[in-house]
Order: C-alpha cells, then sequence, then structure tokens
C-alpha cells in the first residue's frame, strides 16, 4: 500500500485492474485505491509479470502493506529461472520504498525442506515475514501464510443459500474472504451476478472469470450484484474524512515547519497584453488563463532557485531533480487536493495549461493517480479567482516551500514618476526556515517577478 | 437563437461545467461567477461549450457579456440577428 499522500496511513483496495500473469510496465494504473481524500489511481512501479495480487478488493491495510508482487522480467535474467534461488528471486514488493528499508529485502537464509514445502502450497517465500534467525522463513510462517491464503472457514454459500446482498457502502466484515479473481469480480458486477450464487473452480474454490460467465442465467434472477464491489465513500463521508485528513496534515506542517513569509508585487502589465493578443488568435479551447503563465513563472523560478523544491527529510534538505509543481484544486463542496503537474518547468505553455485542465478536472470529477498525489516537489495556490488579494499558505510537508498568488487587479503605479493604473498580482512565498532563509525566499520572488515580465519567454 | 433556447443553452453550459448544480432556481441578474463558484478554468469551459452550441465565435472582449444569465441570453440572441 504506497503513501499516497502526506499523512495517509491506510486505504482499501476498491479494484484490481490486473491479475496474476499479466505483464505490465512501469506506470501501469494496477488498482484503485479509495484513501481518506479520494480513489486514486495506482501506478505500478515496476516492470514484470503480476504474481500475486496479496489484498483482495474491499480490504482496508496499512500503509506498506504488500498489495501484489511483480517478478521482473524474464529478459532481464541472465540465468534461467528454475536455477535461481528463492532469494535471489525476490520480487519487488509494491510498497513505496522508505528511505530506511531498500524496496529489495536482502537475501535471506531459506533450508531446501521449506522450500519444497512452500512449493507444495503454492507460497512465494519472498511474499512472506520470516520469524526464524536472521529473519529466516520457518515451518510455522509458511502453514500460517497458507492459512491466510485459504478462503474463510464459513461453509461457502451456494445458490441454494444466497447470502443477502451487502450495502455497498459497508462491505461487511466477511467482503472478499471469498477468493474472486478480480476479471470475475468485475465481470459479476458487469452482469449482474451475484457471486455468493456462484460455484469457484479455481484453486481452493476460488471463483475465476470462466465461473461467473456460466452462473450469468442463474445471476440475472438473482439480487443486483454491484453489491459484490465496494464503493467509494458517500459524499458526505468523504467530506469528513478529508477534513480529518487536512486537519491532520495541516497540523502537523504548522507544528514541525517554522515557517517564514515574504511577499512582492509583480506587475502584469505584459503577461495581460500578451496573453490578450495571443488568445485573439485562438479559439476557444486553445485560450491561456493567466494562471498557466503563474505556474510556469513558478515552475521556472523554483528551477533558478532550486533550494525551494525539494524535501525536507531526515533532517536535511534534499533538493529535487526536476520541478513537480503541485497546483491547490479546491473541490466543489470543499475539500483540497494538490496534484502536481510533472516537470512543469519543461513544458510548453499549452501544454501546461492542458496538464492543468486536466489535472483539475479529475481532482474534481474523475480519479487521480498516484504519482501526480505524491511527486510533487513544490506547491502553488491561486486563490485570485475567489477575489483575495493575496494569500500566506501552510507548506504541504515533507516540501519546504509554498508559493501564493493573489486576484490579478488595477493598481495605482508609479511609473516614471506618473501614476497610471496597472494589472498586479501579489505574489507570496510560504516557506520551511529549516531549509532555507528570507533571503533566499526573497529572491525567489524577485526571480517570479521579473520573470513575469517577459511572457514570450515562459 | 430564440431567447428560450438561448436561456436553455446558458444553463445546459453550467450544468455541465458544475455537475449537480441547480440551475433552475439562478436568478437572472446573478453573477454568474460568485453564484456557481466559477474559477477561470470553469469559465473558460462554459464559454467553450456556449461557442460550441451557438456556432458562435467568442472572443475575450466579449466576457463581459457574459456575467449574468440575463447579459449572456442578449448577448447570444444579438449574435444570432447579425
Amino acid at each position: 500500500m504506497p503513501v499516497l499522500g502526506a499523512d495517509m496511513d491506510e486505504g482499501t483496495v476498491l479494484e484490481w485492474l490486473v491479475k496474476p500473469g499479466d505483464e505490465v510496465r512501469k506506470g501501469d494504473v494496477i488498482a484503485v485505491i479509495d484513501t481518506e481524500k479520494s480513489a486514486i489511481e495506482v501506478e505500478s512501479f515496476a516492470a514484470g509479470t503480476i504474481k500475486q495480487l496479496a489484498v483482495s478488493v474491499g480490504e482496508t491495510v496499512p500503509v506498506g502493506t504488500v498489495l501484489a508482487i511483480i517478478a521482473e522480467p524474464a529478459g532481464e535474467r541472465a540465468e534461467p529461472a528454475p536455477a535461481a534461488t528463492a532469494a535471489e528471486r525476490m520480487p519487488r514488493e509494491l510498497a513505496r520504498p522508505e528511505p530506511s528499508t531498500p524496496a529489495v529485502p536482502a537475501p535471506r537464509p531459506v533450508s531446501p525442506v521449506i522450500r519444497h514445502r512452500a512449493r507444495e502450497l503454492g507460497i512465494d517465500l519472498a511474499t512472506i515475514g520470516g520469524t526464524g534467525p536472521a529473519g529466516s522463513v520457518t515451518g510455522e510462517d509458511l502453514e500460517h501464510a497458507a492459512a491466510r491464503l485459504r478462503p474463510a472457514a464459513a461453509p461457502l454459500p451456494t445458490a441454494a443459500s444466497p447470502r443477502p446482498a451487502r450495502s455497498p457502502q459497508k462491505p461487511g466484515p466477511g467482503a472478499g474472504r471469498r477468493r474472486v479473481t478480480p476479471l470475475a469480480r468485475r465481470l459479476a458486477a458487469e452482469l449482474g451476478v451475484d457471486l455468493a450464487a456462484v460455484a469457484g473452480t479455481g484453486p481452493a474454490g476460488a471463483i475465476r472469470e470462466a465461473d461467473v460467465r456460466l452462473a450469468e442465467p442463474a445471476g440475472k434472477r438473482a439480487a443486483p450484484a454491484a453489491a459484490a464491489a465496494p464503493a467509494a465513500r458517500s459524499a458526505a463521508e468523504r467530506n469528513q474524512s478529508m477534513r480529518q485528513a487536512i486537519a491532520r496534515l495541516m497540523a502537523r506542517s504548522k507544528r514541525e515547519i517554522p515557517h517564514y513569509y515574504v511577499s512582492n508585487t509583480a506587475d502584469m502589465t505584459r503577461v495581460m497584453s500578451w496573453l490578450y493578443d495571443r488568445n485573439r488568435e485562438l479559439e476557444v479551447s486553445q485560450r491561456l488563463v493567466p494562471a498557466a503563465l503563474l505556474l510556469k513563472a513558478a515552475a521556472l523560478a523554483a528551477r533558478q532557485v532550486p533550494q525551494l523544491n525539494g524535501y525536507w527529510e531526515d533532517d536535511a534538505f534534499r533538493p529535487a531533480e526536476a520541478v513537480h509543481l503541485g497546483v491547490a484544486v479546491s473541490l466543489r463542496g470543499g475539500g483540497l487536493l494538490t496534484p502536481a503537474i510533472h516537470d512543469a518547468a519543461g513544458l510548453q505553455l499549452g501544454e501546461l495549461m492542458s496538464r492543468m485542465r486536466d489535472l483539475v478536472t479529475r481532482a474534481r470529477s474523475g480519479r487521480l493517480r498516484s504519482s501526480e498525489l505524491t511527486d510533487g516537489t513544490i506547491t502553488v495556490t491561486n486563490l485570485g479567482d475567489r477575489g483575495v488579494e493575496s494569500v500566506y499558505g501552510v507548506i504541504y510537508p515533507p516540501q519546504v516551500a509554498l508559493v501564493g498568488f493573489g486576484r490579478i487587479i488595477e493598481r495605482p503605479v508609479v511609473v516614471g514618476g506618473l501614476v497610471g493604473a496597472r494589472p498586479v498580482v501579489a505574489t507570496t512565498l510560504a516557506a520551511d526556515h529549516r531549509a532555507t532563509d528570507g533571503y533566499t525566499g526573497s529572491r525567489y520572488l524577485s526571480v517570479l517577478g521579473d520573470l513575469l515580465q517577459r511572457p514570450e519567454e515562459l | 437563437m430564440t431567447p428560450a433556447q438561448a436561456e436553455i443553452a446558458v444553463k445546459e453550459a453550467l450544468r455541465q461545467v458544475t455537475p449537480g448544480a441547480d440551475t433552475g432556481s439562478v436568478a437572472a441578474d446573478a453573477d454568474l461567477r460568485d453564484t456557481f463558484e466559477l474559477d477561470s478554468l470553469d469559465f473558460l469551459r462554459f464559454v467553450e461549450i456556449l461557442s460550441e452550441r451557438s456556432g458562435e465565435r467568442i472572443d475575450e472582449d466579449d466576457y463581459p457579456q457574459l456575467v449574468t444569465v440575463a447579459s449572456a441570453v442578449k448577448f447570444l440572441t444579438g449574435r444570432a440577428r447579425r
């Protein structure tokens, strides 16, 4: 279970989009995970073959739990697989690697007896924790693992004893216990087949795709099987859980991060007239909004002042290699998400604009991807549309800076000794005083202001 | 475009931009950006949909005429007569 936000403790598997045997590439969406904030599409961070899905649909597990096992692509192995030992074949765990724990555990001693028994039980040794010396797997560990994989001890329901439909909002404690392949589960939901009425022919009575297809005619008479799949939280539940998540994270930020603040006023005359000329020639769908230029300038400035672009971790600042610009998106009905635009400093304006539109749309009505919620290196909040003149934000840990833009507004400005009306925007920076000092923060806003005077170069 | 058609177009565009919004009770002279909490991206989408439906080009200079339902209807029907 990857960390899909700085303060996430657990997640619920809503849906598997792969099954054992499927080839995946790095970045492929393999599951949908429900968190306090939203349903998120989880991407694979490794390439290979799915060996095992370790968590059932509907199950809630803590962060760090192995969700699935991915075997490395065969092509990358010089030796044939059978010659490799269990430890050498150690698959990568599908959990976000923590700095202190390597993604690939160190090889553990495995006795031939244990290896043989594991093969009998169909268990990949790399997937279970060992309680023996040096973390080695004992016979007891194996039997425990096997027991976990077996279906629940309760008699399997049959067509003669259909189980009452479960509420989609609250999967009961028994939800997901019976082994059903994800493909079968999805198919059952699509066809309206009640899984309780399906006889499984897979290992240990697991229901497979073919079983669902066979049961289809009977299933159509059964209760609607939408109940088979757990649903994301209701709007009210989501609102409450998101509020709690934001509360914890922001309290942590203010507790741990010594914020300092600087502000400036940027002249937007050139940006606005450049935009006006550019948009006049374009169809509505191609037009840019001022926010796109503000974001691009914020990203370029972060590239020029890299001390603000990265993370504070283990009592030290770790600069990020690229600028992944987090964008605070307010949700209708309350709440906030901060998905990131990857490599925002390297994007053309038109591309950045369409990425921004896509992110905002998906944050509000669709689904974000795990990398979008975890990769941000610096965040921007733009409250100008809501009419405020300036915003002093709270840093999103472990990032070290948050850039704020207010409303673009006409103000009297003195230019060459004369007072004139000019569009201006208040630019602010909240930064982590552990990572930088006010001098660096003011340099950032100064660079940002200069960039906004050359819109054609953004 | 008749005024009735224009009003339907405006309200449908608003519903597309802010799914679930109640457009039935919006006052003709209510500020759309405030009432529906439209940000600049929402407003751009609103203009995009109106432009598609009416088949008319809508420039940024026209945006001030799209502030309320009444002004948007007036703008769209005025366009059709030209």
